[in-house]
């Protein structure tokens, strides 16, 4: 059978199952539509949030981020996941036993303040909305690429299918999709994974072959790949090439963003007991350490795979003992993939032969020039292409490939329906509901939620369409947001008894506005090129710290900011003391549901 | 020990207290695997090498969240003991 048949029956017997899902969990009240009536079990809700979090970047690009930089990109990793250990301790059983449906509804009534509530969906609406548009541009290519479509009608097949489930199902047939999703996820990325592992070191497990020998050189297979990057002019991969307080502040900035996104704190109300929101973050970072120990492994193997393919001699010598590749020999993956723009290659002194090498590095340029070389003929290598065509490149077979397709999209559809979710709950339900019209109808609550649902998916689309220049720097910008706004509100709404609503206002501002100073001074007002204040180098950063890294910064802004204002003002009143007091405990969180 | 019939002696202040002390120390180890062996102790681990590389590198790669997911198992196995020695549990 054709690639592309595969591809379409694969891709279509998924979504068949998205929609048979949507239309089993069709959702008849307000619980249903905003927390699927609390009625999720912990491990299922643990592989939804695992769904819900891993986006298409996590999916795509994340193995290919570690793998261009080596050791200085772990912050993704440690971030990424230690951002659970916060929301399992500091936040999730807490919410969870306040049992309302929104994270702004947390914020208004602890801070007893409807303007605390509406600078909560503030931050919601800019943190949730940024970081959709790069799921949905992420669905539309991943839909071109393998389905040989216009982007523009991948994303229109795309929104259609989080259409029908999200508006029919809300939280309710989000979460169950989520579970289906995740498992198509996880199959697609593992497979490739163990079969690249087995090749290169004879251990089944990516995690472990990271660190075991590499079969034909048999160094460990670290060591193998610095000893090629370094004698081609790269910079080893184990090694630490930037600021090791830069990489501690964004790492630490990464957990705590992770930690205050709403569409991942939401996915914890729908779970029955509070204990049952302790176990489900156990199991949701389970599920997602599935993904994610897997892919620092995927990245070096495949990198070092691409390095012996350019060097055949560097599979068990010296790359430089043997030539370069023939243009004539080149395998058929990269033929492929040279057609989706995203691998190129130029033989520039035509020699019939392609040398791959870092043609920035002194020692390098004197080698090409004593050996002919007129610079790198690798010209193009985007960094994406290590997990799409690591089936192709492992050998493997067609039904693999097609599941790669499957599993992409169903990494950018599981993100973008919890944060479309996250998006629609706080206009039905913190500003419909609690400003705009309170005497609402459950049932007309019910209709205002799926209305906004539709409103935030024609949204999307069009975000996803005409996408703003930013879209890398945007998902910075959401965790940096996260961080320094709605994280430590949330945790000094629950740890503290005296921080009140002027402090809490106060701290959320402060943040919120240091951080997007900071980011904007450096990346321009808005994104608009041109637009910054001082050029984005390391020269120029506040005491060294990078834009990216500034969330952490904003978040003790935050918390000082907050403390210093309460103490001056107003003491908490009595029943906002009490109502702290019993979100800490457990007990009554059933009568809660309802309200 | 019999069983407390009554509720209404739960002690809250001790609970949050041994609450915000198994977050502490659970804490204290959370950014120790990452920010510290992974990051910033780094070159103090060099000596220990695993698999061509060295420990520094497979906490920041694999080993911190390895320890993440103990770290959490441990606090739900711990405070749903915590609920029930201090009657704060879910019925």
């Amino acid at each position: 059978m054709e690639q592309y048949t595969l591809n379409l029956l694969v891709v279509g017997a998924s979504f068949a199952l998205y929609v048979g899902i949507a239309i089993w969990a069709r959702a008849g009240s307000t619980a249903e539509f905003y927390a699927a009536n609390r009625g999720v079990h912990p491990v299922l809700n643990g592989m939804a949030t695992a769904a819900d979090w891993m986006s298409a970047a996590s999916f795509i690009s994340m193995a290919g981020l570690i793998a261009f930089v080596g050791y200085g990109n772990s912050s993704f990793l440690m971030g990424w996941t230690g951002g659970y250990v916060l929301l399992a301790m500091l936040l999730a059983p807490y919410l969870r036993k306040f049992g309302k449906f929104t994270v702004p509804e947390f914020i208004g009534d602890r801070f007893y303040s409807k303007t605390a509530r509406i600078v909560g969906v503030i931050c919601l609406l800019v943190i949730s909305i940024t970081y959709v548009i790069g799921q949905m541009t992420g669905a539309g290519v991943a839909f071109s690429r393998f389905l040989e479509v216009e982007s523009s009608t991948g994303l229109f097949i795309a929104s259609t299918v989080v259409f029908i489930y999200a508006v029919l199902g809300g939280m309710k047939g989000i979460t169950y999709t989520q579970v289906a999703q995740y498992c198509v996820l996880i199959v697609a990325y593992t497979i490739p994974a163990i079969f690249i592992s087995l090749q290169l070191t004879g251990n089944p497990i990516p995690g472990l072959g990271l660190f075991a020998t590499h079969d034909a050189s048999g160094l460990p297979l670290l060591t193998k790949l610095n000893q090629v990057l370094m004698e081609l002019g790269f910079n080893d991969y184990t090694g630490q090439h930037g600021s090791t307080f830069n990489m501690f502040l964004f790492t630490l900035s990464l957990m705590i963003g992770t930690a205050g996104l709403p569409h991942v704190i939401i996915r914890f109300f729908t779970v029955p007991k509070v204990s049952d929101a302790r176990w489900s973050a156990g199991w949701a970072l389970v599920f997602i350490a599935l993904l994610y120990l897997s892919a620092p492994a995927v990245g070096s193997m495949a990198r070092l795979n691409i390095m012996t393919t350019m060097w055949p001699n560097a599979e068990a010598g010296q790359a430089l003992d043997g030539d370069a590749i023939a243009v004539a020999d080149k395998p058929e993956w990269m033929a492929n993939w040279e057609a989706t723009g995203l691998l190129g290659f130029e033989d520039k002194n035509n020699d019939g032969r392609l040398q791959y090498y870092n043609d920035a590095d002194p020692d390098m340029q004197a080698i090409a020039e004593a050996r002919g070389w007129e610079g790198n003929e690798l010209t193009n290598f985007n960094r994406d292409i290590l997990v799409l065509a690591n089936p192709e490149i492992a050998q493997l077979p067609g039904w693999v490939i097609a599941l790669i397709a499957a599993g992409g999209l169903a990494a950018a559809l599981s993100t973008a329906a919890g944060l479309l979710l996250a998006i629609s709950s706080a206009v039905s339900h913190d500003l419909i509901k609690s400003s705009i019209n309170p005497g609402i109808s459950e049932k007309g609550e019910l209709l205002a939620a799926r209305i906004s649902m539709a409103f935030a998916i024609a949204l999307a689309t069009w975000l996803g369409l005409n996408p703003p220049g930013f879209a890398a720097q945007v998902v910075a910008l959401a965790f940096g947001l996260a961080a320094s706004s709605i994280f430590p509100v949330l945790m000094m709404g629950i740890f503290s008894k005296t921080i009140n609503s002027t402090g809490a206002i106060a701290g959320m501002l402060v943040g919120l506005l240091a951080t997007l100073l900071y980011i904007f001074t450096y990346l321009g007002w808005f994104f608009i090129p041109g637009t910054n204040m001082l050029p984005n180098t390391v020269d120029n950063w506040l005491f060294g710290i990078s834009p990216l890294s500034f969330g952490a910064i904003g978040a003790v802004l935050n918390f000082a900011a907050a403390y210093i204002v309460s103490s001056m003002t107003e003491e908490t009143p009595a029943e906002i003391k009490e109502l702290v007091e019993s979100v800490r405990i457990p007990r009554g969180a059933a009568g809660a549901v309802d309200h | 020990m019999a069983k407390q019939p009554n509720t209404n002696t739960t002690d809250a202040s001790g609970y949050w207290a041994a609450n915000v002390r198994i977050i502490l120390i659970s804490l204290a180890i959370w950014a120790l695997v990452s920010l510290g062996f992974g990051i910033l102790f780094r070159p103090l681990l060099s000596g220990i090498e695993i698999g061509g590389t060295d420990l520094g590198f497979w906490f920041a790669q694999q080993g911190s969240i390895l320890v993440f997911i103990v770290l959490i198992f441990n606090y739900a196995r711990y405070m749903n003991k915590l609920d029930r020695q201090y009657g704060v549990d879910e019925q």
